[in-house]
Parts: C-alpha cells; structure tokens; sequence
C-alpha cells in the first residue's frame, strides 16, 4: 500500500472512530451526511495537478503526511496568551477553539444582544438542532471537492452564528483557532455556519494562529447565508505556523438584494488554499471579494475563487493582491460564472502581483463563462516587481531604500485595506501586514 | 401633483399592474410597499415611461397634464424625477458631464440659459457633500466602477442636483448597510419640502424609520390593496403580507424576531 | 459636446455618402496578374530597375504563398485573375500645378469634403491624394521641402529619392512577410512617402486621401514615412470608394521607421464602401501596417477608427527595438449589417525598458462581427518592459458578435503586464436612464458611443476626432432602437 492510499484509509479509521463515540448525540441526517463525505472522499482521494482546479498547486505534502485526529490539549494558553495572539477588543463576542476544541474559558460571549446567538457547533446541534438540519453542510459542495467531504465526514468543532431578522450587530464577532504545537502531526477539520437572516447586518472575523510553530493540517469549510438585504461582512486573517498547511473553503450563499464581503488576509503557512465560493442567488445581491496575500521563504498560497451568478441585476467585485518574496508562489484562480438567467450581471476582477525577486512567482488564471447575453464582466492581471524608478525618486527625496520599498509595497495593499469596514480590523490588519514587510528592504537589487 | 387612475400595465403579454388608483399631493411622502413581484418596480418604471411596459388601461396625471403622452425626458424635464433600483452605467461618459447635459436639457424645456460652468461646479459640490459622496467619483463615469451604496447615493445626488417636484425612489434602500442607509435618508429628507412630494418604492420597513412617510400604501398582484398611516408599514413588518394579501399571493418576509430600532 | 443634435440628426438620415461614381477615362491594364503585368505597371511608372527586380522576387515568392484561413472572418474565394491591378484617371504626363489636374478630378475629391486647391484647403494639412492606383496630387509640398521634408507619392519617391528607397523599402515588412503584403510588393502602384529630416518637427498633419473608383479594380498603395533622428510627423489617412455590388480588393503596406528620438503618429479613419445591409459589396480590407522603433526613445502611435469596408483584416504594429522606446495603438473598430472584422495589433519588445499601450475599442451592431487579436511578446532582452492593454467590445442589439484573442508571450521576468478586457451591451436601459435625467435618444446615443470610444477619439488631430465622431454616428444609424 502506497503512503497516499495509507493516509487515505487512516481518514477511514478516524471516522469510523469518531462515528462510534458521537452515536448517542448525532442526529440522524447528519450521519447520513458524514457517510456519503466520507464515501465520497475514499473513492476520489486528495486531487492531483492533473485536475484543472490544482493545476498549480500540489497537495502531495498534505497527502503523504498521516495526520492524527486532534487531541484535546493538555494545557490551553492564558487568556494573555490568547489576547497578545489575536486581538479581540472591541468586539461583540469571541468564540476561542483550542487544537479543535471549544474553549469557555477563552471565549466571551455575555456581551451579545437578543437575537444573535454565537454557539460550538456541537452544542448547536444538541439546543438548535431543527436550524441546523436546514443549513449545516446544506452549501459546501462534498461532490466537487475531497478536503470539503474530508471536513464533511469528520468536523468536530466549529462557530455557529445565527443573527435573526432585522438585528444589527455593529461591532464584529470573533471565531478564533489556535493551534498549540503539538508534538505530532494533527489534523483539524472546522466548521462553520454564519446565518444573516434577513435586514440583518454582521462581521464575523475568522482568525487562525498558532503557539508556536509545528506540523498541523487545518481543514476549514465556513457556510454563509446572507438572507434578503442582509449585510454580511467576513473576515479571514490567516496567521498559521510556518510549517503548517491550511485549505479553507468559504462558501457563501446570497439572498435577494443580499450584500456580502469577504476579505482574506492570508500571512502564515506553508501551504495554503483559500477557496471562496459566493452564489449569488437573489436579485440585486452583491458580493465584494477582497484579498491580500503576503509570502516569502518557500511559502506557497493559493487563492481560488468561484463566482457564481445564478439571478440578474447581481454586482461581483474581485480584487486580490499578493506580496511574493524569497521563493514564494502564489496562484491566483478567478472563475466568474454567469447562469443563463443571470441578465444584467455585472463581474469585475482584479488580481495583481508584486514580486520582490526573481525567483518569486505568481499564476494567475482569469476564467470567464458566460452563458447569459446581457452581461458585464471585466477582468485584469498584473504582475510587476517594484518600479526602481520611484525608489529612486523616493531616496532622492532622503528616504532610506528599505524606507522607500516599504513605503512602495504599503501603498500597494493600502488600497486593500481601505476596503475593510471594520475599522478596528482594518487597523489590526495593517499592523500585521506592516509587521511583514522589513525583509523587503533588505532585498538587493533584482533586476537586470 | 399626481393623479393615477385605474392603471392597468403589461409587459411581453402579461399584465403588472391591475387597476392602480393613487393620489399624491404636493409635500406628501408615500410609501409603497409589496411584496417581490407585486408590481412595485414596474409603477415606478411606467410613471418614469420605460417602452418596455405598456399602459392598457387607465390614466396618469401630473400636474393636470396627461403623463403618459409625454416621452420620458419630457417627463423628466417636467419635474419627475426616478432613482433607479440598478443605476446604469455609462461607461467614458463623465458624471459631472452627464449632469450638466441632463440640468441644461431640463433648464431649456423651462426656458432657462445653460447653468455657467463655474456655478455648476458649486453647485455638484454642495450637493456631493449633501450626500457624502466622494468628490473624485464626480470626474469618474457614470455608476462606472461605483460600489451599490456608491451607485444609490449617486441617484440621490443627482437628485438632489436636478431638483425635481416629484421625486420617485425605486428600491434605493436595497443591500445598504446601516451607515450608508442613514446617509441616503437623511439626502432625501433635506430635500423634503411643502412644494415637492416623494414616492419612496420599498419592499423593507426599515427605510421608512428614516424617511417617514405620509401614507403606505400596500400593493399586492398590481392593486393597491390596502392604505394606511405610517403604522402601517410597522404592522406589515411584525405581520408581513399575509394578512393583508390575497390567498393566492406570495409572501416573502418573515416574521421578524428582534428588531434594533 | 461637439456633436449637436441637429448634426447627429442629419448623418443619421444620410447612406453611405461616398458611394458616387466619378466618370473619367482611365488608362487601365487588362484583368489577370502575371510577370508581364509586373512589368507593364513598373514601366508605367517609370521605375528603375532595382524596383522591378525586387518587384519579381515577391511575385515568385506569393505563387509559394497560401492565403491566411486562421482569420475569424468568412469570404468567398478571391479569384487574383479577375482583379484589375492597374488603373489611373488619364492626365496630361508631369503636371506643373494643380490647375493642370483634370477638373473632374478635383471635383471628385471637393465632394469627398477634401479641397486640393491650396486657398481652399484646411489649415495646416497637407493632402496627397490617391485615386485608384495613382496619386493625383499632393499639396502644400513646396512650403514642406523649405524643411527639408520630403512629402510625395511613392512613385515619385522611387524616381526622386532612390537611395532612401532602396535604403528602407522592406525593412519594415519585408516582401515575404505575408500573402496580402507580398502581393502588394509585387503589384503596388502608389501611395504616400514621407522623409522628415533630422531634428525636424513637421509643422503641419500630412494627410493622404485614398480612393477607389473604377471597378473591378485592387487597389494595392504602399506608403513609407521615415522620422529621421529627432523628427516628429503626424500623419493621417482617409479612404473612400464607390457603392458597388461586387467585392473590392483593398491589401495596402504602411511601413514606419522611427531613427533615434523620433516620433511618428499615423492616424487612419477608413471609411471603404461597407457593402449594403444585406453584406452585398463592399471593399475587402486586408492590410500591413508596421512600425519600427528603430532608434532609442523612438515612438511610434497608431490610431485607427475603422468603420468601413465589408472585412477589414489588420494590425497595426510596432517593433520596439531601440531602448526607451514606445509603441501604442489606439483603436475603435466598428461593424454594423453584414461587416466583419478581425484587427489588433502586435507589440515585439525586443529593447530595455520598452513600453507599449494598447486601447482597442470594438462596437459590433446588426450581425456585425468584430474580432479583437493582439499579441504582445517580450522578447528576452527587453529587461523592464511594460505592456498595459485595454480591449472593450460594446453590442449593440442581439444578433452581433464580439471576440477577444489576446496572445501573451513573456520572456524576461522583469516585464511589467496589465490586461483589462470588458464586454458591455448598449441597450434600453442606458437609454433609458438618459431620458429619464432629461436627456433626448439622439444626445442619449451619442453621449454613450463617444463616451466608450473617448480614450481613442482623444489621440486623433483635432480635426479629424470631429469627423471620427459624426462617422460613427452615421455607421450606427438605425442600430438602436
């Protein structure tokens, strides 16, 4: 038996473990939905660059590697611990996961108001089980992608958001995940589930970070439902151990007239896949896909986007931008798709590159289709390196050359950031993304 | 000011609007709510004068004058003013030139000299502030490129520039969040006066916390079913359209668990 | 604006206005293309033998040659025997001055809006005109030889100027290049050349008229304008030809080269017979056009509005060879009825720091076909080279098509790439949203079709970008409802 085949069936083991402890709780459907993911995924297995949608990114690292299921962590960190990792002030509430594991001790959820519940999935589908069956695993494709059935099959913790009809919650809520380096390599698979019921308006910020660096494999699929005129805003701040690996899948279904963000901040990892998937299903829904991704060293981040426009009049906007340094490789994939009914469609889509070296390198791959005849849909790619003329300039002007670089690459994800609403995450966002950039200024002289 | 009477309107063979019956006079606010599909959009797009809806039946009058002879930029240049549920875009052409071709038509039907150039400037600035609307958009194409909040604060503004006396918004508070919703609101009620009135489209209760209104009137399968103060509005938003619509008629809202105003 | 309605209103009711005939003796060569021919045109022209030579040697070199299918545009078979490749009105041998020129003739060209007679013409253009296969006159050429500039027909240039003939005919698109422009080095008659000496800025636009008029006739013109170190010239073209049910050969060759710090700008507004509604007639377009940067900090700028012609089949390109250098293109291409058209451009980065810019506007109406294919290649050398396209296709009405072929080839990592591609429909609703702020259809039109075509109409000379307005009125006449 081959390593893959292996690790496959150890996924096997895992689950039909995990099928016999939670017996007593589960309900009914979600075994049947487990079975089939877990089915499903067998038969498939993880995808090679052979398929179009992995063409430039290889996932043999993830797997090759037999990971354990997650154990629940001997010793979870302080609350100071968890406050210098993630920065939660101001928020309405802040649910902490440790290694997979809801953590009460490190999670804040008092300060909510009627109307908007914040919930470990586990307990959710023991107090609220009707509302999940409706929409837990109801979005997330199990058939088109193996780490969705994977997490289908075996999720054990995740964030249940659920903000009724009308209820505006201002300030944004937390979904936090720590992993604590654990000596061996572990798995996680987390779900979460985000309902915007209609004439709501929320921002839930997922945020992933690690004690200290080790070997772990997150596997996240996030649901959003933004119901009618619902405004949702979702933030995913991708701050992983160096050595870890991190696929995430947000999928994202809109209601009529429904207005969704999302921004991904994607930072840590080794290797990283960031899918996003919004289904514009209402009329006049509009969706903003926002992103910034900042490698270096062997770093290797994919970002794919599926748009898909099911309704007419539906705006969708698109605009990522990367910071490659060292060897790093990042992939840009943005597919627009627009249904036959889908009139009056309007799809934008940006996706530009800065390379700080030679060696650094970028596939971006714009895909348009388009089975509706009255649409706009636009899209744009650039690659540069930064332009030696303006450090010139700018070290004319008495600024040191790292000073100027960085000046350079800041107003390059400026434009990024202002596209944030949260203005507390904008500034944290910023201070994560400064914290990045010191190592362009040492970087010599590449062109030539 | 308008006078709406028995209008019945169909589209491609099939009819919208079933006997409309409407009366708005100047310095009222009337708000028409519905559930989709009920016909909202389609009365404000035949008082505007789309050539995709024709008028089988019934009569309009603005002013004394029989609305629907009159082409669409008659209309315009007439006082009636629509802000559109989707705000087209005009690629290349710039707003503020838009603007000035659109004023200077209207100031001609009136008899008036083209606005200077100086004084428009003035003008689009004033009233870009009125809505907080970032002046560099101004140079920029019309709703080219612009965000949805950005595109219906846009029709506001131009509002607000074209100064019209019947002011008709289409869905112009759809898929706003709460801040931008304060801003169109607070831009529409500004221009709230004795000589003007406004028919404010909606399929959402939470507008008229802003922008409250005279009358509501619910339309249901193309009939005026129900009018009220605006209590109304707040029983349709506990109650939905239920109640009030025919057996037959769909019904969308929810009933809502909380409420933050 | 400087479009008023009133005009929008007059071209809209108007045909094509060009499609008279001019009734004048021609000396014509009988139908069919052999070596015989070649010599019977050269001898006409009064060639000296290197031109004949090089003349065969692309005529031999054609009969090798296949016609291009890879075009996405769809045309009977062209039968090269039956084409006339060789007429000219019959005038008196060496003029002296245009009062010599045959009064039909200048007539001819008055109701094509272009006054040759010098009181009369347009400040600061100079005109050489070019009827069937011969140029008829060129104006203002005194004032420019007190220059130093050099602005005649090619066959004068061929008798005149041999050396800087001989020096650049071909460097640009050499005689094998294509099938089209291989036949036209084989056959072509005339056309415009331009030599602006070193240092030189050529005080006014330099214009050639092209017109087809006898039928059953290729018109094949090559043109050839050298910017010398430092020299600069703006150069515009036009082109008219009679309404006639039968296709109509058009394959030209423009050739640019640009030495050192020079800057040349070649503006086109090609307004051949389309055909009629149902795609009867109309002139087959099928030219080469190319620019060479030769020279560093060299420029060369395209710009074309193309509205005629039954298919055009162009792209205009520029060779960025010296360092610095820059090439554009700026296009808007428009297909109404039954016309097709397949045009672009190729931008070769082969210097450091070369940077090119490519604005294609497309707008296909009725069952027009219209195709945008670009190729942009960085050539491993050219370290910081920087491209940015634009390429945007407006539909008007449902029965239109629009393409977009861009070919991307990138050898050196330090290249800098923008690509932006739209497609948008004009339709009711843009319309609609006009008259609703007061606004009538024709200024509604008007304003939307010039608003996507700005970035273009604005690198055209003042003068034309007017003409270029109206003309794009007229093309769209009765395509939105």
């Amino acid at each position: 038996m081959d390593t893959l085949t292996q690790v496959q069936s150890s996924y096997q083991a895992q689950f039909e473990q995990a099928l016999s402890r939670r017996k007593r709780n589960e309900p009914g459907w979600l075994s049947n939905i487990r079975s089939r993911a877990m089915d499903r995924f067998s038969d498939v297995g993880f995808p090679t660059t052979e398929d179009e949608d992995w063409r430039f990114t290889n996932v043999d690292r993830i797997g090759q590697t037999p990971f354990l299921a997650s154990q629940k962590p001997l010793r979870i960190p302080s609350p100071q611990q968890c406050a210098e990792l993630v920065c939660t002030e101001n928020a309405a509430a802040c649910i902490v996961f440790v290694d997979g594991y809801f953590s009460a001790e490190l999670s804040d959820l008092k300060g909510l108001s009627d109307g908007v519940r914040v919930t470990d999935v586990a307990q959710a589908l023991v107090k609220d089980g009707a509302f999940l069956q409706e929409h837990l695993c109801r979005y997330a494709d199990t058939d088109r992608d193996a780490f969705v059935a994977l997490n289908a099959a075996l999720f054990g913790c995740g964030a249940v958001v659920h903000v009724s009809p009308g209820v505006i919650v201002e300030k944004p809520i937390h979904v936090v995940f720590i992993s604590t380096a654990s000596a061996e390599a572990t798995a996680c698979h987390p779900r979460n589930l985000i309902v915007a019921e209609a004439n709501s308006q929320v921002a839930v910020v997922e945020s992933y970070v690690a004690v200290a660096d080790s070997v772990y494999f997150t596997n996240a699929v996030t649901e959003v439902v933004a119901g009618e005129n619902a405004v949702v805003e979702h933030y995913m701040i991708e701050r992983d151990a160096p050595s870890s690996y991190n696929v995430s899948t947000l999928r994202v279904e809109q209601h009529r007239n429904s207005n969704f963000a999302s921004h991904s901040i994607l930072l840590g990892g080794s290797l990283v896949r960031n899918n996003v998937h919004p289904v514009l299903n209402g009329e006049g829904a509009q969706s903003l896909l926002n992103g910034l991704y900042v490698l270096g060293g062997d770093q290797h981040a994919d970002n794919h986007m599926r748009v898909e426009h099911a309704k007419p009049h539906c705006d969708s906007r698109q605009y990522y931008k990367g910071i490659m340094d060292d060897e790093s490789h990042a992939v840009f994939a943005g597919r627009i798709i627009v249904h036959k009914d889908a009139q009056k469609t309007d799809a934008k889509q940006s996706n530009m590159n800065l390379l700080l070296t030679d060696r650094a390198q970028i596939d971006t791959k714009p895909q348009l289709e388009i089975y509706a005849d009255d649409v706009k849909c636009t899209h744009g790619a650039t690659i540069g390196q930064i332009d030696a003329n303006a450090v010139f300039y700018l070290r004319s002007r008495g600024l040191s050359e790292q000073d100027a670089r960085n000046l350079l690459i800041y107003a390059f994800v400026g434009e990024s950031l202002s596209r944030m609403k949260q203005e507390s995450l904008r500034l944290s966002v910023e201070a994560l993304v400064l914290a990045r950039l010191p190592r362009a200024g040492e970087l010599r002289e590449s062109r030539g | 000011m308008l006078e709406i009477r028995d209008l019945h309107a169909e589209i491609e063979g099939h009819e919208i609007l079933k006997g409309v019956n409407l009366t708005v006079r100047a310095g009222e606010v009337h708000s028409i709510m519905g559930p989709n599909g009920s016909g909202k959009s389609t009365l404000a797009q035949v008082l505007a004068g789309h050539s995709a809806f024709t008028v089988t039946k019934g009569e309009v009058l603005y002013e004394g004058e029989d609305l629907l002879a009159l082409p669409p930029e008659e209309r315009a240049q007439k006082g009636v003013f629509l802000a559109f549920q989707y705000p087209v875009e005009l690629p290349g052409v710039g707003t503020n030139y838009f603007l000035r071709t659109a004023l200077n038509s209207i100031r001609k039907a009136r008899g008036l000299e083209d606005i200077d150039a100086v004084d428009f400037l003035k003008l689009v600035r004033e009233k870009a502030k009125f809505v907080d609307l970032d002046e560099r958009l101004l140079n920029r194409a019309v709703n080219e490129g612009f965000s949805g909040g950005e595109k219906k604060r846009n029709e506001i503004f131009q509002m607000a520039v074209l100064e019209p006396k019947l002011a008709i918004l289409d869905e112009t508070d759809s898929g706003l969040d709460i801040d931008a919703l304060r801003i169109v609101s607070d831009g529409v009620n500004k221009l709230r006066s004795p000589e003007r009135a406004v028919v404010v489209v909606t399929h959402y209760q939470r507008l008229l916390n802003y922008i409250v209104p005279d009358f509501v009137h619910v339309l249901v399968d193309g009939r005026i079913v129900k009018s009220g103060g605006k209590e109304l509005a707040l029983e349709l938003e506990s109650k939905g359209y239920g109640w009030i619509a025919p057996a037959n008629a769909r019904t969308n809202n929810r009933p809502a668990v909380a409420s933050a105003h | 604006m400087t479009t008023p309605t009133s005009t929008i209103d007059n071209w809209a009711k108007q045909e094509y206005k060009y499609g008279f005939v001019t009734d004048i003796d021609a000396d014509s060569l009988p139908p069919g293309l052999n070596e015989d021919v070649i010599r019977a045109i050269s001898v006409k022209k009064g060639e000296p033998a290197f031109m004949l030579d090089w003349r065969l040697k692309a005529y031999r070199h054609w009969l090798t040659m296949k016609e291009p299918t890879w075009p996405n545009v769809q045309y009977p078979p062209i039968d090269y025997q039956a084409i006339v490749y060789y007429s000219a009105p019959k005038q008196k041998a060496g003029l002296k001055s245009l009062d010599e020129v045959d009064p039909k003739l200048l007539e001819t060209y008055e109701k094509l809006g272009i006054p040759l007679r010098e009181r009369e013409l347009l400040a600061g253009v100079a005109v050489d005109a070019v009827f069937d296969s011969v140029s008829v006159a060129t104006t203002f050429k005194g004032k420019l030889a007190e220059l130093g500039i050099i602005f005649c027909s090619f066959s004068e240039a061929v008798r005149e100027h041999s050396d800087l003939i001989k020096k650049y005919l071909g460097s640009v698109v050499p005689y094998s290049d294509n099938f089209f422009a291989t036949l036209n080095s084989a056959v072509f008659s005339d056309g415009s050349f331009v030599y602006v000496p070193k240092g030189v800025r050529c005080p006014m636009e330099l214009s050639t008229y092209f017109r087809i008029n006898a039928s059953a006739t290729g018109q094949f013109e090559r043109t050839l304008i050298i910017a010398d170190e430092g020299a600069c010239v703006s150069y515009l073209e036009g082109c008219t030809a009679p309404m006639r049910d039968e296709n109509q050969l058009h394959a030209a060759v423009v050739e640019l080269v640009a030495l050192d710090d020079a800057t040349i700008k070649y503006s086109t507004i090609q307004n051949w017979y389309p055909g009629d509604k149902d795609g009867k007639g109309g002139i087959y377009n099928f030219v080469t056009k190319r620019g060479k940067c030769q020279g560093r900090n060299s420029h060369v700028s395209w710009t074309q509005v193309e509205t005629g012609s039954a298919i055009t089949w162009k792209y205009p390109s520029c060779i960025l060879q010296g360092d610095n250098s820059v090439g554009e293109f700026y296009s808007v291409a428009l297909t109404n009825h039954r016309q097709q058209a397949d045009t672009g451009t190729k931008m070769i980065h082969i210097g450091k720091n070369t940077r090119s810019n490519i604005v294609s506007k497309g707008i296909s109406a009725g069952f027009g076909q219209n195709t945008y294919r670009g190729q942009v290649k960085i050539l491993k050398g050219a370290a910081n080279a920087r491209n940015y396209t634009q390429c945007d296709s407006m539909l008007i009405g449902d029965k239109c098509g629009a393409h977009t072929f861009p070919y991307i080839e990138v050898k050196n990592s330090t290249a800098q790439m923008e690509h932006e591609a739209s497609t948008s429909k004009i339709g009711e609703d843009q319309i609609f949203y006009c008259n609703q702020r007061g606004i009538s259809k024709e200024d509604a039109v008007s304003m939307i079709v010039n608003g996507f075509c700005k970035e273009v109409f604005r690198e055209l000379p003042m003068e034309f970008a007017v003409e270029a307005q109206k003309l794009l009125a007229v093309s769209l006449e009765g395509s939105v409802g």
